[in-house]
């Protein structure tokens, strides 16, 4: 039996093919820049995908995070950094053994997901609120909260201690 | 109402370019580039999975949005780690004009 196929179905198989096909251009394309601005439009639609889920502050803040800030640190290190143009010059010798193994993970993983959620199926419409997040992570999460800020600003300094040109 | 498969298919998807990513490129910022594209694959299956499974685990302290609170912290770690990948290889491109993993091998044994 075939189940109707949902507009959100409909929508999110969209999101995900343009998503994919973005991705395979970032780890084929000669121009690192190129892949840069690839990346951008695969965390677009990362993020469009979870607001087809109705998860809509974990999607705010991937675009605010990742199109924002990480990509921009990118660019600048690209920036900083010269790099060749051309797929010998960017790739090494391992392509097929590694398209190999990737497509081995790809293949187990599609398996197992089929196996286990062949029938299962999750309605969007109950949206998770900025509200209800914000009171879970305040109620339940504060010590890991704290955690992680204390990680960020530590990995902060650390990269600042680390890139800086040695005065002596 | 969406197939749980469907997420789960795509994240699946994005992890194996992930990984091709990694083992195939060279140049150092691409490699960085490969390894947010598996932390985002890993964040829509938390995602998918906190949409789906709508009651929290009260044994554990779980709540219902638990996921969702866990794909932000991957996302926060991501930055951290971003952020002292590409501190590593400007350091090394001053050192040896060069961002080439393969050619980074002085602890190599």
């Amino acid at each position: 039996m075939i189940a109707a196929i949902s507009s959100q179905e409909i929508a999110f198989s969209v999101i995900a093919v343009v998503g994919i096909i973005s991705a395979l251009r970032l780890v084929t394309t000669k121009n690192v820049v190129h892949g840069a601005l690839y990346l951008v439009i695969t965390l677009a639609m990362i993020g469009a995908a979870y607001l087809v889920m109705a998860a809509e502050f974990v999607a705010w803040v991937q675009i605010v995070i990742y199109v924002g800030a990480i990509v921009v640190l990118l660019l600048f290190a690209l920036m900083l950094t010269k790099a060749p143009i051309g797929r010998e010059a960017l790739d090494n010798q391992q392509r097929g053994i590694s398209a190999l193994v990737s497509l081995a993970i790809l293949a187990g993983l599609v398996f197992l997901v089929l196996d286990a959620f062949r029938t299962t199926t999750f309605s969007p419409l109950q949206q998770t609120t900025t509200a209800e997040i914000g009171q879970d992570l305040f109620r339940h999460y504060v010590a890991p909260f704290e955690v992680v800020s204390i990680l960020l600003l530590a990995a902060l300094i650390g990269a600042i201690a680390i890139a800086r040109k040695d005065e002596s | 109402m969406i197939h749980l498969w469907l997420p789960l298919v795509f994240s699946a998807a994005l992890f194996a370019i992930g990984v091709y990513g990694v083992l195939a490129r060279r140049n150092a910022v691409l490699v960085l580039m490969s390894i947010e594209l598996m932390l985002n694959a890993v964040n829509v299956n938390l995602v998918a999975f906190s949409k789906s499974v709508k009651t929290g685990i009260a044994a554990v302290g779980a709540t219902a949005a638990a996921g969702q609170i866990f794909a932000l912290f991957v996302i926060t770690v991501a930055a951290a780690e971003i952020g002292i990948g590409l501190a590593i290889v400007i350091l090394i491109y001053r050192n040896r004009e060069s961002i080439n993993v393969d050619e980074v091998n002085l602890l190599k044994w």
